[in-house]
C-alpha cells in the first residue's frame, strides 16, 4: 500500500466542501487539543507518534477503510514515520505535506464581492489559524488589508489580476499573527498605513490613518474611508470600502466580538469596545457587509468558504452586540478571556519593527489558532 | 546530576530524537540518568510529553544557544 502526501490546500478544499474525512493525528495530547484541522465533517484519532513507534496494529481497529485517512503532525516528519506503518500494515493513508505549521500557513482567496466601477474584494482566508486579509482592486491599482506575513501570495495574486498593489493597510497593530503589511509596500514601493495610537512605539515610517481620512484605489476612485473604532486596541480602526463593505479588523467578528486585553489594558479598553460597537457602529449603514480580520469557528465560513455578514444581521443575532447591561457586558469581556495565543508579546514587538525573528522562529511564534475574540 | 549516558540528537528533526531517546533508555538501568542534546524545537515538548507517558521522569532541562538539553531519568 502507498503512503501519498495531500496539501494543505486540498484539505482546505475539502474543510470548505463539508467533505467528511479522517484526521490522524500524532502530535502530542497538549498540541492537539490546543490546535487541530476544524471541520464540521472530519472524524478524529489523536495518538501522539512516540506511542506506536513499536507498530501500528494496536491502532488499526479504530482508523476507517472506508473513508480517507490523513496523518498529521507538527512539521510532517512523525507523520510519515506513522503514515509508513500503516502502509506496511496495508492502509491506504495520506499525510499533511509540511504538518501542521503549512495548515497555519495556507491562505485560500475567495472573491468576496464586486464594487460599482467594476472592482472588486477578495478575501484571503487563512483557515489554519483564523485570520483574514483582503485585496481591493480597481483599475489596475489595488490595496491589502491585514496582510499576513506570507507576501509572495499578496504579491502574485497582484501579479496575476495584473494590477499594481499602491496602499498596504493594517487595522491595528496584531497581536495573533506577524503582519507582512510593512514588507508588502517596501517591497511594491506602497503606502504602508497603520493607526498611529497602535504605532506610538514603531521603529518605522508609515502613513497615520486617522478617522475620516480617505484613501483611493483605482482612477474609478473606489473610497477606503478610516473609521476610528477602538476597543481591541486603542488605534483599532475599521474601514468602509466603497459604501458597501465595513472592514471591521478585531473589533467585530461574525460570531464573537474583539478582546480588549492583548495589549495589556482590559479594564481601560472595555469602555471603548462597547462605545465603538453600541454606538458608531449603530450609526452605519445596516447593509454593509461586514468583513472581519479573524474568525474563530469553523461554522462562521459560507459555503464558498468565505466569511462575511451583513451589519443589520449581526445586530440582530451576535450575543456581543446584544447585551443592554453594561456591566454584563464588561464581565463578559474581562471576566471570561480565553487563554492569549502564542507568543503575542513578541507578535507585537515584531510587528513594531522591534525585534527581527528569522523566518522559522516566526513560525513558531504564530503556532496555534489566533485567540482575538471572546463569544 | 550523575548521568548515565549522553546522546546527541543535534541536527535531528521529529521524530528521530524521541526514537533514539526510546532506543537508548531502554539499555540502561531504571533510576539511571539520559542526557538528551536536541535542537529541534518540538523535541521539547515531545520528549516531555513522551517521558511522562511511558514512566520516565524529566528532571531537567535548559536551552542555550539554540540547543536543548534534557535530562531524562529511567523509571
Amino acid at each position: 500500500m502507498t503512503v501519498t502526501p495531500i496539501l494543505a490546500g486540498e484539505i482546505a478544499k475539502k474543510v470548505i466542501s463539508k467533505e467528511a474525512f479522517f484526521i490522524l493525528d500524532v502530535r502530542n495530547e497538549d498540541a492537539f487539543s490546543d490546535w487541530k484541522i476544524e471541520g464540521e465533517n472530519i472524524q478524529y484519532l489523536n495518538i501522539p507518534y512516540f506511542d506506536v513507534l513499536d507498530g501500528v496494529e494496536g491502532i488499526l481497529d479504530q482508523i476507517p477503510t472506508d473513508q480517507d485517512v490523513v496523518v498529521v503532525c507538527a512539521k510532517e516528519g512523525s507523520s510519515i514515520f506513522v503514515a509508513e506503518m500503516l502502509a506496511e500494515a496495508g492502509r491506504d493513508v495520506r499525510y499533511l505535506q509540511g504538518g501542521m505549521k503549512a495548515w497555519s500557513e495556507h491562505l485560500e482567496p475567495v472573491k468576496v464581492g464586486d464594487l460599482k466601477d467594476g472592482g472588486a474584494i477578495y478575501q484571503f482566508v487563512r483557515i489554519g489559524k483564523g485570520c483574514l486579509s483582503y485585496m481591493i482592486v480597481s483599475n489596475g491599482e489595488a490595496a491589502i488589508v491585514d496582510a499576513t506575513r506570507m507576501t509572495d501570495v499578496f504579491i502574485d495574486f497582484a501579479k496575476q489580476l495584473d494590477v499594481k498593489i499602491t496602499n498596504v493597510l493594517d487595522t491595528h497593530l496584531h497581536a495573533d499573527h506577524i503582519s507582512g503589511g510593512r514588507e508588502i509596500a517596501e517591497a511594491v514601493n506602497g503606502t504602508y498605513w497603520l493607526p498611529p495610537k497602535d504605532a506610538t512605539e514603531v521603529t518605522f515610517a508609515y502613513e497615520p490613518l486617522e478617522d475620516g481620512r480617505v484613501i483611493t484605489v483605482g482612477t474609478s476612485k473606489i473610497d477606503i474611508q478610516a473609521l476610528y473604532s477602538p476597543g481591541h486596541t486603542i488605534g483599532s480602526t475599521s474601514f468602509i470600502v466603497d459604501d458597501a463593505y465595513l472592514l471591521s479588523g478585531d473589533i467585530l467578528f461574525i460570531d464573537s466580538i474583539g478582546r480588549p486585553d492583548l495589549a495589556g489594558l482590559a479594564e481601560d479598553w472595555v469602555g471603548d469596545l462597547r462605545d465603538t460597537l453600541y454606538s458608531r457602529y449603530r450609526e452605519l449603514a445596516e447593509g454593509l457587509l461586514v468583513l472581519p480580520a479573524h474568525f474563530m469557528i469553523i461554522e462562521e465560513l459560507n459555503d464558498d468558504g468565505s466569511v462575511s455578514e451583513t451589519l443589520g444581521k449581526l445586530f440582530a443575532n451576535n450575543h456581543g452586540l446584544n447585551i443592554e447591561d453594561e456591566q454584563e457586558f464588561r464581565q463578559l469581556v474581562t471576566g471570561n478571556l480565553p487563554p492569549q495565543p502564542n507568543a503575542y508579546q513578541e507578535i507585537r514587538q515584531t510587528n513594531m519593527g522591534k525585534i527581527t525573528p528569522d523566518e522559522e522562529t516566526q513560525r513558531e511564534m504564530e503556532i496555534g489558532p489566533n485567540r482575538c475574540a471572546v463569544r | 546530576m550523575n548521568v548515565a549516558k549522553v546522546l546527541d540528537a543535534k541536527g535531528l528533526a521529529c521524530p528521530m530524537p524521541v526514537v533514539r531517546a526510546r532506543k537508548t533508555i531502554k539499555e540502561m538501568e531504571t533510576g539511571e540518568i539520559l542526557e538528551i542534546h536536541a535542537t529541534d524545537k518540538g523535541s521539547m515538548a515531545d520528549l516531555t510529553a513522551w517521558a511522562k507517558a511511558s514512566g520516565h521522569e524529566m528532571v531537567d532541562q535548559k536551552e542555550d544557544a539554540g540547543v536543548f538539553t534534557f535530562y531524562i531519568k529511567k523509571g
